[in-house]
């Protein structure tokens, strides 16, 4: 069975980007809620897949108003009459005549049950172009410019040449380039002081009239893009020595900063004006707005701290005691936007790279609402920005790039089901509809979401709410169905289809509880409670998460564990269960959901991330993995626990954010001793190598880009590996010191152990 | 004489007294005397330097004074010169004064050598002699028969003005102010009351004068003989008796005019007898040369049918009829038709600017004006002249409306001669005059009196043996630094005070410390940003083209300081139509940037490094940059302009660089783009002469004022060039060119073939002009004056301070004083203007020039040594600025009154009793009414139909900052005959009166007010002259409207271009050459100019507005 559902799930994620927290369903409202984890799933709505190429038509669509669900494996088909009927609502529908031909044994592919997830092109409408607007802070260190112009000179060469590319400056003003112009280089000036509605910067540009290509398309040319009026944005093959000149002619923000001031950054109105220029000019075209910044806000609309550098930024601290003056407001001003862009279907990602903090925490809502990048760095001239920027142009196997735009998500539900939101780089569409629940998990009240931007790794958390009553059963052997139907702009500029129908089997908790609890997945369970958890804390304070965490865990130990009455000892848990109290604990240390040490931008950072990674790598957010290499054996993974740290090994964390290398004591020593070099030892310096060609792997693939620390017992960042893992052994048991086993580590953190201890203890208790 | 002369010049500074007695002892003993002022020479290493001066001052004015004394000693106090030349004018009237000569004969010789005026002592006597004379002038309206007898002196005329003049001084006489008066009294001190004792004097002139009056006359009689040469006509000036009329004994010689003068009791004339009835009028030195004409004039006016016929009539027909009812029309018969006017006055009896002109030229001219002595009036601003700097300053730098000043604010409310200085603080000074010492006293900067914070100048008294000094201005006694100390010789002065600019001269400069800085650091250099509307009039015009070009060699010609290899200036460049367009020209660019702002409602400068630049530096990318600007907008649509976004980014652009500097704006059309200052045409001719004309004038919105008051603390000056096809509302665009200093141009219906010559010259003199930044000008004065009022093109923020954002060598700011306390008559009043500015190279530096002036307890004083032109031009200024707030008819009333107020204070005060009848003018004010006129007819507050508000608006303004001598040329413009003199001459043709009258049809005349040009060419003009300047063949083949005369090779055509080239060197505006033929359709354009005519607008001619004058002042007499 185990055996089974592992397959079972692992399948269903490959085929359909889908994991649900339960792979069987209650079937009453009642029982539902008391299972404690909601019935969700995560829904990575782009999944590549190789093996799925799109079809060239389009999806026929259900009739009634309603519902509006695509013909899909599940639906009822009366090959005679022609007739199909809705599996959400059972309407009946007639095919259309392109559907004439249909039979048993010449079914069109959505009808063939492989394909409950498939893809159409839709030929319809224009192709927009793609659309990169270059946002670019010049208050930056001599090296950090030169290193962010060559890495911007450089990704013009990554665009599609059909893309259309556009250049805003800013520091203490903002410059809106044209790229069209020879002889003279020409840029729109902003004050970086003065917030502008669209329309007076539009005005300002001189795009009042419509400059809509959209209108102008020429089925006849499809390579050709539409004329585009704006000389803003245009396309990069006819610009591009222009703007690789202008990039290269790029100034650091001439403005005189005094000795004790910050520079005036301008970026609220920088950002206010590339939305206002797209907006004007691409309304629902797919657009990335980029902005690279190389520090906080510091003037204007959307400033985050004042120009005085005696007064610091804010901290958690200051957050905490309401003391972050310009939080507030700047926070709003970002969010206005970002619903803008949002609602244009563009997006904007944030290139971040400062020692200290560049204001993520007000900006966050740009890139999350707007399903844009976040990329936090120490410089722009590091390989960690250099390289994940190029990664955002990488390429799939098709030689599209791994980006999508303006979709929607829409997802419906049969008649058991609500759904209660969604959490993920999405907004509301606010379309309410008839399988839209009252309670809202995550983003709700809306059947449908507008995600801006996403790749194939984007994944939303979607929480739904069984609604049937629990005095109407409903028959055994029947299944629920949910249809994700997600419209998007393909990189290619096609307009997409992607239609993944799923369904379970009903479940009565009462007699098969047994067998809803085998088909717990508790991995996704973990993130989907997780992803809860950090949407709360981003309105919550930090305590009340936790608690709410707290009492999830215990109440579901509850509900599933097995024990005696007060007897912690008795407690157990079965195997779909085990690790899952144990995602809980690494996910109350993680930086999620803890502030202390991070600053509001890195849990900013930290979250932004979380919240759009599929299933594996939340995983890893929330409890990295840790391999061990020595001469003992091959690698293997180790508990992330304080007694993984021997002196003989090698660690390798992964931590997503990080990628470290510790060389336990010895090794260490060894090292410092040349022995490597020795050809005698050349095993130990192939044992030194391995981690680093595992993290070289890992590297390669993951965006963003993780930090990679190198360290040795005793090293100062070796902090990054200790603050991780299970504190077993503090300076508080010291029992453990002397022993083989490990290296203590300095917290009063509570280890696993003491935190299983307690949770067994009021798992059983009868007070709670 | 020799002696004297070449003494001056030693000791510039000399203190008057103590050389005095030399003098006086000249004079005195004098009359023989002459030899006597050698002597005192000799003794000038005693009393040293006061000599020198004196001699000079002595020279030039004494002379006449002291010629006055010799007849009757006590008496003379009149002008000397005023006698000499009454002497001629006596000659004539001499009849009378009978007596007189012999006296004369004496007198004369005392001028002689006292004045010495070595060389031309004539002409140095008739010069002072006029001024002096300006005593009064009795204009008796009377009738002009007798002058057209004359006529036949024709060649005279010329010396004949003079003399006339002369007599008037006579008249003066009375009155004359302490200076001259001294002589008079003469007896000893004349000498040192020439340098301005005359407080004693005068009294005892007051009663003298008539026997003085006289007396002088006749012995400048003997002196205009030799000037005059032929002159015997001068006689006929009748001057005389003029003199005798106001004093008292005149009345009954000349009287018979007087009564004339009265109109009604016209019939009287026959008394005069006197061949010059008609003349009496002269008495008062204008008339006389009115008369004089007779003789002198004739000739040229003879032309004039006028004249020609009635000569013989005149006489009899004394009686001259200011009013108008009262015409007693014996003579109106004679006259011919065309002066059936119902006065028939004659216009060339009645006071002629040319004429005063000609004869301050001829007397004052060749010999420098030495400022050593206090109170002195200089010579008119129409004669060239050469100004020695001896402890005042030069009258290039401040004139005033009277040198001599009313003791009590109620003589000054009697009088109501405005007390006004005109000052152009940075005037440029010919070549032969040093410009002004850089004085530089270190750290400490300028030594200044602790209470008044005037600057040390050479009126302070040092004390104490040099350790102390007491402030001249508010009596406060001071320490002198030690670093400053300096024994004192025993006359008190300074030992070093000849290697002082500061302690000898009357303008000079000190560095400032940076103490004088804003912000207390040294200036930057200062900035130039030259501001370029791009919108589709100016790109089709070609405007934008031109002005590129121009500006790609016009930039090697910034202006620099001293020998400097480069300016100092940087330079940026905007270009706009309803946006803005910054442009960095960095060098290190490959090429040029553009920034566009388009956030006008809220403007701001988009860069900082890369805008203002060094022009070498930067040379390539702003040639690219200048030869890209009409192409990137070659095809632009835009039409919309905006104007307050344009000023406000260029002022801070000045402010990001923390620099001074100027604004050059070249702007088409009325801003009406959705901006700050927007404006909307709201021309309505129907206001004029309505209550709500002022609103022409006054701007649409304040948001002009708000942005000039930025500028001028940035130190932000505007230059305006205006090229507009429709109203662009110069009234309200000017207002921050105004305020800031800085200058309009207005080029109407621009097109570059017909205006590109004129645009660009303006342009480069205006480019290339010397300017002083972020200034502020602060005139001190003694106790008891104060200055109340201040009108010009700057801007204050309080009640003193004159702030500049930018000054020229052309702005000029003319100053009310208004008494406070009394004056003291021994200290006499000092004015001290201060005036801060920072360089074009960006060095801080104060200039200060210093004046001390008279005072008088009696009225006759006051009037004897005013200053018409400067008088006309704080008075066009304070109805020009009257016009923003009252209707333009009170401020046209206004002007009459005070007029009709100034003269009739004077007859009631100082001219001699007389009958009402008889207008009597002072000598120094005989031009009044035709200057008054003139600026009544003016476009401002009388403006013909073609006259459009923007032009209005426009006059308004350049009057606002001009000198005096632009005001003269502008209100009575220059009428010069082409053909008359030989063709070899050199000089500049004599001028002859804007009158249509004396247009001979057969001539060519040039007519030029400083702002416009004009070619009149008469229908019967010789063929051969048609040919040798338009190249065509006759007179209807010449195109009408031409601008430009063709380069023919041949002495006329050369002589012709290169007068008009010479009259626009003198000007500081290029004056675009309009030819006009008579009986064109552009005549009426050009008539508008002949300002003693009758306007089409309704002004009145010269000799109505004189009767009206004389109406207005028997009014407030009875």
């Amino acid at each position: 069975m185990m055996t089974t559902y592992l397959e079972f799930i692992q399948q269903n994620e490959e085929r359909d980007g889908v994991r649900f927290s339960w792979n069987l369903w209650p079937s009453s409202r009642l029982e539902a809620t008391r299972m404690v984890v909601p019935l969700a799933c995560l829904l990575t709505p782009l999944k590549e897949r190789l093996d799925l190429p799109p079809v060239q038509y389009e999806p026929v669509f259900c009739s009634r108003p309603t519902c509006k669900a695509a013909l899909n494996p599940l639906c009822q088909v009366d090959y005679q009459a022609k007739l199909w009927a809705c599996n959400f609502c059972f309407q009946r529908n007639q095919f259309p005549p392109a559907y004439a031909g249909i039979s048993e044994v010449n079914q069109p592919a959505e009808l063939m049950p492989q394909f409950s997830t498939i893809e159409y092109v839709v030929q319809r409408g224009p192709q927009a172009p793609l659309i990169f607007l270059y946002v670019v802070d010049t208050c930056l260190e001599e090296d950090d410019l030169q290193a962010l112009k060559e890495s911007l000179q450089m990704s013009l060469s990554l665009l599609p040449p059909e893309a259309l590319v556009g250049l805003i400056t800013f520091g203490r003003m903002v410059q809106v380039h044209e790229l069209s112009c020879e002889g003279i280089s020409k840029s729109y000036v902003f004050r970086g002081t003065k917030d502008l509605t669209a329309k007076q910067i539009q005005d300002m540009l001189g795009l009042s009239k419509p400059a809509m290509p959209m209108q102008q398309a020429r089925p006849a040319q499809p390579q050709a893009h539409p004329f585009v009026s704006s000389s803003f944005l245009q396309p990069v093959h006819k610009i591009d020595m222009t703007l690789t000149d202008l990039l290269g002619e790029l100034q650091r923000d001439p403005w005189p900063v005094t000795q004790g001031k910050r520079p005036l950054r301008s970026t609220g109105v920088a950002l206010s004006i590339a939305v206002g220029l797209l907006e004007g000019t691409f309304p629902n075209t797919g657009a990335r707005i980029m902005l690279f910044t190389g520090g906080p806000p510091t003037q204007g609309p959307g400033m985050v701290v004042g120009d005085e550098l005696k007064v610091p930024i804010r901290s958690w601290h200051d957050i905490e005691k309401d003391n972050a003056r310009f939080m507030k407001k700047a926070t709003k001003h970002y969010e206005t936007l970002a619903h803008r862009t949002a609602s244009n279907g563009h997006c904007i990602d944030i290139y971040a790279c400062a020692l200290d903090q560049t204001g993520l925490l007000e900006m966050k809502c740009c890139t999350n609402l707007t399903g844009g990048h976040m990329v936090m760095g120490d410089s722009f001239n590091t390989s960690l920005f250099k390289q994940t920027f190029q990664r955002i142009f990488s390429k799939d196997f098709n030689g599209d790039f791994r980006m999508a735009f303006g979709a929607t998500l829409e997802v419906k539900t049969s008649r058991e089901l609500k759904v209660a939101g969604a959490i993920g780089p999405c907004v509301s569409l606010n379309v309410k509809g008839p399988c839209v629940s009252e309670n809202e998990l995550g983003v709700g009240g809306t059947s449908q979401w507008k995600i801006c931007s996403l790749d194939p790794t984007s994944t939303l958390g979607i929480y739904f709410e069984v609604i049937n009553q629990h005095n109407a059963p409903i028959p055994q052997g029947s299944r629920g169905a949910i249809q994700f139907v997600t419209q998007y702009q393909h990189s290619s500029t096609q307009k997409r289809i992607r239609v993944t129908t799923i369904a379970r089997n009903w479940a009565d908790v009462q007699s098969q509880l047994q067998l809803i609890e085998a088909a717990f997945d508790q991995e996704a369970a973990a993130v989907l409670m997780a992803r809860l958890g950090v949407f709360r804390a981003e309105s919550e304070e930090g305590p009340d998460v936790l608690r709410w965490l707290d009492r999830q865990l215990i109440r579901l130990c509850q509900k599933f564990g097995q024990y005696t009455k007060e007897d912690p000892t008795s407690f157990r848990l079965s195997d779909a269960f085990s690790l899952y109290p144990q995602f809980m604990f690494h996910l109350r240390r993680s930086p999620f959901l803890q502030v202390f040490n991070n600053s509001p931008d890195e849990s900013s950072y930290y979250r932004h991330h979380f919240a759009r990674q599929d299933l594996t790598q939340s995983l890893i957010m929330i409890q990295p993995i840790l391999y061990s290499y020595s001469f003992h054996g091959p690698p293997e993974p180790v508990l992330l626990d304080s007694s993984s740290i021997l002196a003989d090994r090698i660690l390798l964390m992964d931590t997503f954010f990080q990628i470290v290398i510790y060389l336990g004591e010895t090794i260490s020593q060894w090292q410092k001793a040349g022995y490597q070099n020795m050809p005698q030892y050349e095993n130990f310096k192939h044992l030194l190598q391995a981690p680093l060609d595992d993290a070289q792997e890992i590297l390669q693939a993951r965006f963003p880009m993780p930090r990679y620390v190198h360290t040795e017992h005793g090293g100062s960042q070796a902090r990054f590996l200790l603050s991780k893992v299970n504190p077993s052994q503090t300076h508080n048991n010291l029992y453990a010191w002397g022993q083989e086993t490990g290296a203590p580590i300095l917290t009063d953190d509570v280890s696993l152990q003491v935190f299983m201890d307690h949770l067994k203890k009021l798992a059983v208790s009868s007070a709670s | 004489m020799n002696v004297n002369q070449s003494a001056p010049p030693v000791p510039p500074f000399g203190q008057p007294q103590p050389v005095y007695p030399g003098y006086h002892q000249s004079s005195y003993g004098g009359q023989p005397g002459p030899a006597a002022p050698p002597t005192s020479y000799g003794t000038y290493n005693g009393p040293g330097p006061g000599y020198q001066q004196t001699p000079p001052l002595g020279m030039s004015r004494a002379p006449p004074s002291t010629g006055a004394p010799p007849t009757s000693t006590a008496q003379a106090p009149c002008g000397q010169a005023a006698y000499g030349q009454l002497g001629q004018g006596d000659i004539q009237n001499g009849p009378s004064s009978s007596t007189v000569p012999t006296q004369r004969l004496p007198g004369s010789q005392p001028f002689g050598s006292p004045l010495a005026p070595a060389v031309s002592q004539p002409a140095a006597l008739q010069h002072y002699g006029p001024p002096p004379t300006s005593a009064q002038v009795t204009a008796q309206l009377a009738g002009m028969q007798i002058s057209g007898a004359m006529a036949p002196a024709p060649p005279s005329a010329g010396l004949g003005y003079g003399p006339p003049t002369l007599l008037a001084s006579a008249s003066g006489s009375f009155s004359n102010s302490g200076p001259y008066g001294s002589y008079p009294q003469g007896q000893a001190p004349p000498v040192s009351q020439a340098q301005g004792h005359p407080g004693v004097q005068p009294p005892q002139r007051s009663a003298p004068p008539l026997a003085s009056n006289f007396t002088s006359p006749t012995s400048g009689g003997p002196r205009m003989p030799s000037m005059t040469g032929s002159l015997p006509p001068g006689q006929g000036f009748g001057a005389p008796p003029m003199s005798q009329p106001n004093h008292v004994s005149s009345p009954p010689q000349a009287l018979p005019p007087g009564t004339q003068m009265t109109g009604p009791q016209g019939p009287p004339p026959p008394m005069h007898s006197l061949q010059q009835p008609g003349y009496q009028l002269q008495q008062n030195g204008s008339f006389g040369p009115g008369r004089g004409p007779q003789p002198n004039y004739g000739t040229p006016y003879s032309g004039a049918p006028t004249f020609g016929s009635q000569p013989g009539p005149p006489q009899p027909l004394p009686p001259k009829r200011l009013d108008p009812d009262a015409i007693p029309s014996p003579q109106l018969n004679e006259l011919p038709p065309q002066q059936k006017t119902r006065h028939r006055i004659d216009p060339d009896a009645i006071p002629s600017p040319i004429q005063v002109i000609e004869d301050d030229r001829n007397n004052r001219g060749s010999e420098p004006f030495v400022t050593g002595v206090r109170g002195q009036v200089p010579p008119l601003v129409t004669t060239n002249f050469l100004v020695k700097d001896q402890g005042n300053a030069s009258p290039r730098y401040i004139r005033c409306t009277s040198y001599n000043i009313p003791c009590t604010s109620d003589m000054a409310k009697q009088a109501q001669v405005p007390l006004a200085a005109v000052i152009k603080p940075l005037a440029k000074l010919p070549p032969e005059e040093a410009s002004p010492y850089v004085v530089d006293h270190g750290e400490s900067g300028p030594l200044r009196c602790n209470r008044c914070k005037a600057y040390m100048c050479p009126f302070m008294q040092f004390i104490e043996g040099g350790r102390r000094f007491q402030c001249c201005f508010c009596s406060c006694v001071n320490d002198v630094p030690p670093q400053y100390f300096q024994h004192l010789d025993h006359t008190g002065r300074r030992v070093d005070a000849y290697d002082r600019p500061e302690l000898s001269l009357g303008s000079y400069e000190f560095l400032a410390t940076v103490d004088y800085c804003k912000n207390n650091k040294f200036p930057s250099p200062p900035a130039f940003i030259f501001m370029i509307d791009v919108s589709y009039n100016a790109i089709r015009t070609g405007l934008v083209r031109l002005l590129c070009e121009e500006l790609k060699s016009l930039l090697d010609y910034l202006p620099r300081e001293g020998g400097a290899e480069e300016s100092a200036i940087h330079v940026g460049f905007v270009t706009y139509n309803k946006v803005l367009h910054f442009y960095n020209v960095k060098s290190s660019l490959a090429q040029p940037q553009m920034m566009v702002v388009s956030d006008v409602a809220d403007m701001f400068v988009p860069l900082l490094d890369g805008f203002l630049v060094n022009v070498n530096e930067s040379r390539a990318v702003i040639t690219s940059l200048l030869d890209q600007i009409p192409e990137i907008f070659a095809d632009t649509r835009e039409t919309e302009t905006v104007f307050a976004p344009v000023i406000q980014a260029g002022m801070e652009a000045l402010k990001a660089a923390e620099c001074a500097g100027k604004l050059f704006l070249f702007h088409t059309s009325l801003p009406i783009a959705e901006a700050p200052g927007k404006l909307k045409n709201r021309d309505d001719r129907k206001l004029i002469n309505t209550d709500k004309e002022k609103t022409l004038f006054q701007p649409q919105t304040g948001v002009y004022q708000t942005l000039a008051k930025e500028c001028v603390a940035q130190g932000c000056c505007v230059d305006l060039f205006l090229f507009p096809n429709q109203y662009v509302d110069v009234a309200t665009l000017s207002v921050v060119p105004q305020l800031t200093g800085g200058s309009v141009y207005k080029y109407a219906c621009f097109q570059v073939e017909n205006d590109q010559e004129r645009f660009l010259s303006d342009l480069r003199r205006d480019v290339q002009k010397i300017v002083g930044f972020d200034a502020v000008m602060r005139v001190r004065t003694s106790t008891g004056i104060r200055a109340v009022d201040f009108f010009g093109a700057f801007y204050m923020s309080n009640t003193t301070d004159v702030e500049l954002a930018g000054l020229d060598a052309n702005k000029t700011v003319t100053v009310e004083f208004k008494h406070d306390d009394r004056l003291n008559e021994e200290s006499g009043a000092l004015l001290q203007c201060a005036l801060l500015y920072t360089s074009c190279a960006g060095q801080r530096r104060l200039r200060i020039h210093n004046l001390a002036l008279n005072c008088c307890t009696q009225l006759a004083d006051l009037y004897r040594n005013c200053e018409t032109d400067t008088l006309i031009n704080y008075m066009a200024k304070f109805a020009y600025r009257g016009v923003l707030n009252s209707p333009v008819k009170t401020v046209r009333d206004t002007l009459i009154t005070q007029c009709a107020q100034i003269l009739a204070c004077y007859r009631k005060n100082c001219a001699s009793p007389s009958s009402a009848g008889q207008l009597i003018l002072p000598e120094c004010m005989k031009l009044l009414p035709v200057y008054l006129n003139c600026v009544l007819k003016s476009d401002v507050l009388q403006p013909g139909a073609e006259v459009t508000t923007d032009d209005r608006a426009y006059v308004r303004q350049l009057v606002t900052s001009m000198d005096v001598a632009e005001t003269n040329v502008f209100f009575y413009p220059r009428l010069l005959p082409l053909t008359k003199s030989p063709i070899e001459s050199t000089t500049e043709p004599p001028a002859v009166r804007a009158s249509e009258e004396r247009l001979s049809n057969g001539d060519i005349y040039l007519l030029e007010n400083g702002l416009n040009l004009f070619l009149w060419v008469g229908a019967s003009v010789q063929q051969g002259v048609v040919q040798s300047l338009f190249n065509v063949p006759s007179f209807s083949q010449i195109t009408t409207g031409l601008s430009v005369l063709p380069i023919l090779d041949n002495p006329l055509s050369k002589k012709v271009r290169g007068l008009i080239d010479s009259l626009r060197a003198q000007r500081a505006r290029y004056m675009k050459l309009t030819v006009v033929k008579q009986e064109d359709k552009l005549e009426m354009l050009f008539k508008n100019f002949l300002v003693e005519d009758k306007s089409l607008s309704g002004g009145e001619s010269y000799v109505d507005f004189l009767c009206h004058m004389h109406k207005e002042i028997r009014q407030l007499l009875s």
